[in-house]
């Protein structure tokens, strides 16, 4: 890194395309995973009203027909999770985060972290050409099992599929590159004083994010490159009749695809953790036993992934290893839950925007967390597998984890960002408009999953048990509330865009927090600290007796 | 409780019930504790003028047991809800019961074709009965399957039944289910298999020996047999693959 890179004020082009201010990179992961989430929300209305009011005229799209059902379903899967939940999880809140948080001026390694959103940049716009070439868009699940996405006779759409796979791997790249940065930032650019217990939570989640992600990532690099010479050179990796095997490719993915859970999951307790600390204005219950449980998942998340593979295949055998390693999975998870709920005993609990997504985190993330026990459990994972129980129940995870942690994140540091408050009436609507709906949307499906429809079928006309009026009613509310869900959307980017200019000022440190980043001014300027800070203290010193105020920021003496 | 939403039509789909209530119970139990906990703790310790934070760690005995008694509540609950669970799972996919017949079922995008043996009790022999789309089976007979697939993963499921196992091409994989209630019933394909994923389905009928004895004699008369014939799965399957690599 270099001083001029650093202080100089850089020209509109350079500083808005090829910044490499941690800041900036920030911004450009969340406006283009915003970008992506109005893309993937959108798809999810298309599908969600085909299945609501079958074969008929979606507004603003048109007939869906069973092709393009398959492409939709993949498509909101894989840029949800891949190009909304990490860039504005680990990639916009660890770039903005980790410098401001562990008091230095950037990032370890700028140019990279440049070169990394580049990387996603480029990875999401091939995702996207794949809706202009022949055939369409890859339709063959997220989960691309082989040798449906290996053979373009099989899934009919060759090149959608092969842009698919190399927009992944584009993806992927990205995210190792950001990972390095993340985790040596943090290891080695720490303000003087900073112990490695006085971390804040958020970043040590980001950083044990990214060590997760990295270690996972290798296998199924790897099996990528094995499809994409299936798709492209006619090998037979995943082909049986040339000595191949399809479970090849499962076990390579969910290697990756389980931990990938807790990739995502992690940066949004971090997040969590801050906001609950700061508006119960107390210490973290067990700052070192919410550490401890961390590592705990994270080593444990990757002995779980042929749970998703109960039914595949797999040596029967297995299952009960894989059941068994599940459920343990879930004895750090609700210890971590339990100690943030034990977090709030003895607080002052100000019920601010941000304190209510984080609540309302926890209370949906726990629906989330007990449905996941029905499908760990070998036995009963037999019924529900693949049915909508399985989606709603991991969307009682990853919305709580994509959609509300994010909110909770950033309606908290939105006045850090741009030196504005949000209006606090429009965040409320907003909360209450989104909170609601979510769970009208999920509920039935939990219901419609255990009465037995199957995933990603565009229309239950051909199944005599699944085609009941009652059935269908559910499906129609939990559109409906999608609906009602997507509009409330709009509330939060009026006040988004509108509080950006028009916002009341917000000063250095509007929720008497804490930790580094509150001590520089809102925006932070380019460098971060007029002067490099001095650690004293961990990161959540609220309520000390025998103080006028009732929270020690870290960086003050004694 | 599954039943109040599902049909239960094979003997083990009992077992698989019995296991989703003693989930259901145990964690729904939880669930509202936890919740019940965490907005009781909410109201109680709302912001009040006056009244100053406690200042608690998290590391000193007197608090520490409240999440160390959950804790231990936690990993005892696993134990009652997994030691089930994997005795279903044993008992469904481990360890197959003597069968009284044997079907092949075939799964190809989008269609299911199913073989039994005609009345002469033998599989591959000329009375074979081989059906598309539907299967009938007598009530209350222990039936062996072996499944396969043409092309692509796909996932033979009878939701009535609880049965659900993926089907890999190259491989034949066995599994049994014992039907114990005369009716039509689904076959889903539960895996995504393409363009026609959503169109898969296919119809179990479930009949009294009887019934069953006279389909399959009505069926298996060459005529009709060379009427419903579909061709056998080749023995050496690459045949297929490279004809649609073509």
């Amino acid at each position: 890194m270099t001083t001029e890179v650093h202080h100089a004020e850089p020209g509109i082009f350079r500083k808005y395309f090829f910044s490499t201010d941690h800041k900036m990179i920030a911004m450009q992961y969340l406006f283009t995973g915003m970008a992506m989430a109005l893309i993937g929300g959108f798809f999810a209305y298309v599908f969600r009203m085909q299945l609501g009011f079958p074969n008929q005229q979606v507004p603003g799209y048109g007939i869906v027909t069973p092709g393009r059902y398959n492409a939709l379903v993949t498509m909101h899967g894989s840029i949800m999770i891949f190009w909304v939940a990490m860039p504005v999880l680990i990639a916009a809140f660890g770039n903005f985060l980790i410098p401001l948080m562990v008091g230095c001026d950037d990032m370890a390694f700028p140019r990279i972290n440049r070169l990394s959103y580049q990387i996603f940049l480029l990875s999401a716009l091939v995702l996207l050409a794949s809706f202009l070439v022949k055939g369409g868009p890859f339709g063959g699940a997220w989960t691309a099992y082989p040798p449906l996405s290996a053979v373009g006779a099989y899934n009919l759409t060759p090149i959608g599929a092969t842009l698919w796979l190399l927009a992944v791997a584009l993806e992927f790249i990205a995210f190792l590159l950001g990972g390095i940065n993340f985790t040596v930032t943090t290891m080695n650019s720490r303000a003087p004083g900073m112990k490695m217990y006085d971390i804040p939570l958020v970043v040590w989640m980001i950083v044990l994010a990214s060590i997760i992600f990295m270690c996972s990532a290798g296998p199924l690099i790897a099996g990528a490159v094995m499809l994409l010479f299936d798709q492209t050179m006619s090998t037979g990796f995943y082909d049986p009749t040339r000595g191949g095997d399809p479970l090849l490719w499962q076990h390579l993915f969910w290697f990756f695809g389980h931990p990938e859970v807790y990739v995502v999951l992690l940066p949004a307790m971090g997040i969590v953790a801050e906001v609950v600390a700061v508006f119960a204005r107390k210490k973290v219950f067990g700052y070192k036993t919410v550490l401890y449980t961390t590592w705990a998942v994270g080593f444990l998340s990757f002995v779980v992934w042929a749970h998703h593979q109960f039914v595949a295949g797999i040596d029967p055998r297995m299952a009960n290893i894989f059941s068994i390693t599940t459920l343990l999975i879930s004895v750090p998870i609700t210890e971590m839950v339990f100690l943030y709920i034990a977090t709030l005993y003895g607080g002052s609990i100000h019920l601010d925007t941000p304190m209510l997504w984080a609540l309302a985190f926890i209370a949906e993330f726990m629906i989330g967390g007990v449905t996941g026990i029905f499908l760990g459990s070998s036995g009963t994972d037999i019924y529900l597998h693949d049915t909508y129980f399985v989606i709603a129940h991991f969307h009682y995870t990853f919305v709580p984890i994509a959609i509300i942690a994010v909110y909770a994140g950033i309606t908290f540091w939105y006045p850090k960002m741009f030196g504005r408050m949000l209006n606090e009436t429009l965040g409320k609507i907003h909360f209450w408009g989104t909170v609601i709906p979510f769970n009208v949307i999920f509920i039935p499906l939990f219901i419609t999953g255990t009465a037995g429809d199957q995933r990603r079928v565009y229309s239950y006309a051909q199944f005599a048990e699944q085609s009941r009026p009652a059935l269908q009613h559910l499906r129609t509310t939990s559109t409906v509330a999608l609906l009602v869900m997507l509009a409330f959307q709009f509330v939060f980017l009026f006040n988004f865009f509108r509080s950006v200019r028009s916002g009341t000022s917000a000063g250095a440190n509007p929720w008497r927090s804490t930790t580094l980043e509150w001590t520089v001014p809102s925006p932070p300027p380019h460098g971060n600290f007029a002067e490099m800070p001095t650690v004293y203290r961990g990161p959540y010193e609220y309520g000390l007796p025998g103080r006028a105020d009732d929270f020690l920021p870290q960086n003050v003496p004694d | 409780m599954l039943e109040r939403y599902s049909t239960a039509a094979s003997t083990y789909a009992h077992w698989i019930d019995y296991q989703f209530l003693l989930i259901a119970v145990l964690v729904g139990f939880w669930l509202i504790v936890a919740e019940a906990v965490m907005f009781w703790l909410i109201f109680k310790f709302r912001a009040k003028d006056g009244r100053p934070t406690q200042y608690i760690t998290g590391e000193e005995k007197q608090y520490t047991k409240w999440i160390t008694i959950p804790h231990v509540l936690v990993i005892l609950c696993d134990l009652v809800i997994i030691v089930p669970a994997i005795m279903v799972w044993y008992n469904i996919k481990q360890v197959m019961p003597a069968a009284d017949e044997t079907v092949r079922v075939i799964a190809q995008q989008w269609a299911w074709s199913f073989q039994q043996a005609g009345p002469d009790g033998v599989m591959d022999t000329a009375d074979d009965v081989r059906t598309v789309g539907e299967l009938h089976v007598k009530v209350n007979s222990t039936y062996h399957f072996e499944l396969m697939s043409r092309d692509v993963v796909h996932s033979f499921a009878i939701p009535a039944f609880r049965l659900k196992q993926d089907a890999l091409p190259g491989r034949t994989i066995t599994g049994w289910f014992r039907p114990n209630r005369v009716g039509t019933y689904d076959i889903q394909c539960t895996q995504m298999c393409g363009l026609g994923h959503g169109l898969m389905a296919g119809r179990i009928i479930v009949e009294t020996p009887q019934a069953h004895a006279a389909w399959l004699m009505h069926n298996s008369s060459p005529a009709v047999a060379g009427q419903q014939a579909i061709p056998a799965l080749p023995t050496d399957a690459s045949s297929t693959m490279a004809e649609v690599r073509r």
